[in-house]
């Protein structure tokens, strides 16, 4: 049995990346689309506790950023949602294709 | 003790004015009137205590700092704050919510300034985040209206998904240098590819946040939806904010890699100027208008930008100062007449001049200032830029800059030949515009005349550097 080494996670984190980056852009729902974002934010975690543990293991910078992000992520998962309450509230429905009022 | 309530003064007065805020709204409340009149006043001395008692220094081993650069940083955009509350006097005072709104719109002043001084990438963003987060709230202000919640949807998502991509740039910096720091960490770059490809990363972050062009078309629906208060903030305060940060991120953490992104922000420079310009020529709704419009003066920022001299931050500094007064008071303008009439198309202003001359003189002057017609400091704003642009001998670079202001001619000429000169059978009838919008009105626009013809200010501006 091999040891998981950096490139595995690397690996595993830039792929989830991209899997959000995929979902946000290919997906109507706006719940989805935040869940795809929170898949981004979470690749960028496993990246800072790979890089802490592989690379830098006596500077704990990473580790916090870690914490701070699942902060964030919480914070603007709130506000996003009760930004989509309100417009459920408007639209009757929470598909990015009927909030189209505005097109240039 | 001491030093560390000095150095951190601004924030701190930011903090207890949110907090007081607070209170009156978990108390018996105030009405409307009152509450705008404490709150202007209390934006005022928080405006001109920014001038004194200011220290420089920096804490919580170098995560924070200030210097003299910064402290007028902060004071344009506690300007801005102040003039905003002035301006949109109307609108705030019918507002129900508007404790709230106040508390928002300091929470997210509170995180530019702690942006502007961050000096570490955790720092800065966090910063960040409170300074988008309370924006897309206020972004929905007008909360039974559908386009509001549309433009609040568009601002959250679009700015969730650039900080990812901030966060995962941030997270490859750390990779490849092991620091964060922005002291330490210019000694770490070297230019290897993956240190080219994280700073890729974290210029896409910056450029959504600024909407530099290939990822500017959140902007123009954020600003028709949102009430104007927020539009004004967001495209002043908030960009203002942002290009500072984005310089001296540049320059001081970045300014050994200057070969590799010089031509980065040249290219998107033209990108933002030739489109900003170009969707600006057929808009029809004038938030719109004013929102490419917006987008193509951050083109000229960049210009200023991409000289990497102390120049390009003075001449910086002081457009936003110039584009502070001249874009609040077209806003301001635009806000009293579609609060009182709901007319927000271009066509609605003809024959404005005819009812309305004071809105349509304040109109007129902001519009040629952000044109950068001589008379008005916008001239001088773009003449610094460009100035500055040229140190780098790339004359091709600036000859574009100066067609696209040519360009840009004709879309703010079109707004006032439609005031001045169109003939209408049934124009905007005479608005009754609040005292303190009428003062907002007259500050900016003495601001719009004086910040260019005084010489002095751009001497002290270039002082501080």
């Amino acid at each position: 049995m091999m040891e998981p080494g950096l490139y595995h996670i690397l690996f595993i984190s830039t792929a989830l990346f991209f899997i959000g980056v995929y979902g946000f852009f290919t997906r109507r729902n706006l719940v989805t689309m935040l869940m795809s974002i929170e898949l981004v934010l979470n690749s960028v975690n496993l990246n800072f506790i790979a890089f802490n543990k592989y690379l830098w293991p006596n500077r704990l910078d990473g580790v916090f950023f870690t914490i701070f992000i699942i902060a964030i992520a919480a914070a603007e998962a709130a506000t996003a949602i009760a930004i989509i309450i309100n417009l459920y509230r408007s639209h009757r429905s929470i598909d990015v294709e009927n909030a189209e009022e505005m097109k240039y | 003790m001491n030093e560390f309530l000095m150095i951190m003064k601004s924030e701190w007065l930011i903090t207890a004015i949110i907090f007081l805020l607070l209170l009156i709204k978990l108390g018996k409340g105030m009405k409307n009137g009152s509450l705008l009149l404490l709150v202007q006043v209390l934006l005022l001395l928080n405006f001109i205590t920014g001038f004194f008692f200011n220290k420089e220094g920096s804490l919580f081993d170098g995560m924070y700092h200030t210097s003299s650069v910064i402290i007028f940083q902060k004071n344009i955009l506690s300007l801005g704050v102040y003039l905003i509350s002035l301006l949109f006097a109307d609108w705030l005072k019918k507002s129900e919510h508007l404790p709230e709104f106040f508390i928002l719109l300091l929470s997210a002043l509170l995180g530019m300034f702690f942006m502007i001084s961050s000096g570490n990438l955790l720092m800065f963003f966090l910063s960040l985040e409170l300074a988008t987060i309370p924006v897309a709230a206020m972004a929905n202000f007008d909360l039974g209206k559908k386009i509001s919640s549309e433009a609040a949807m568009k601002m959250i998502l679009s700015s969730a998904f650039s900080s990812g991509i901030l966060l995962f740039g941030i997270s490859l910096v750390y990779g490849a240098t092991g620091t964060i720091s922005f002291v330490t960490l210019p000694t770490q770059l070297n230019g290897s590819t993956l240190q080219i490809l994280a700073f890729v990363f974290l210029f896409a972050a910056f450029a959504f946040k600024l909407s530099i062009v290939p990822f500017h078309l959140w902007t123009a629906d954020v600003y028709e939806g949102a009430p104007m208060a927020t539009t004004a903030f967001l495209s002043v305060i908030s960009k203002g904010s942002i290009a500072f940060i984005f310089m001296s991120a540049l320059y001081k953490v970045f300014g050994s890699m200057n070969e590799i992104w010089y031509n980065m922000v040249m290219i998107l420079s033209i990108a933002t100027m030739i489109i900003g310009n170009l969707f600006a020529l057929r808009q029809q709704n004038i938030k719109r208008f004013l929102a490419f419009s917006s987008i193509a003066q951050v083109g000229f920022i960049l210009v200023g930008i991409s000289s990497s001299s102390t120049e390009g931050v003075s001449s910086v500094v002081y457009f936003v100062l110039i584009y502070v007064f001249s874009n609040l008071a077209a806003f301001a303008v635009a806000a009293s007449i579609s609060s009182q009439t709901g007319k927000e198309k271009v066509d609605d202003y003809k024959g404005l001049y005819k009812t309305n001359p004071f809105l349509s003189w304040v109109l007129a002057l902001a519009l040629f200032s952000l044109a950068g017609i001589p008379p008005t400091a916008g001239f001088f704003g773009k003449l610094f830029l460009l100035t500055a642009g040229a140190s780098k001998a790339n004359y091709m670079f600036i000859t574009v800059a100066a067609l696209n202001m040519i360009v840009s001619l004709y879309y703010y000429l079109r707004v006032i030949r439609a005031v001045f000169m169109d003939k209408n059978e049934q124009p905007i009838e005479k608005i009754n515009t609040d005292p303190a919008t009428k003062l907002g009105l007259v500050i900016c626009g003495a601001g719009i005349v004086l910040t260019g013809l005084l010489s002095w200010i751009y001497d002290y501006i270039q002082s501080l550097n």
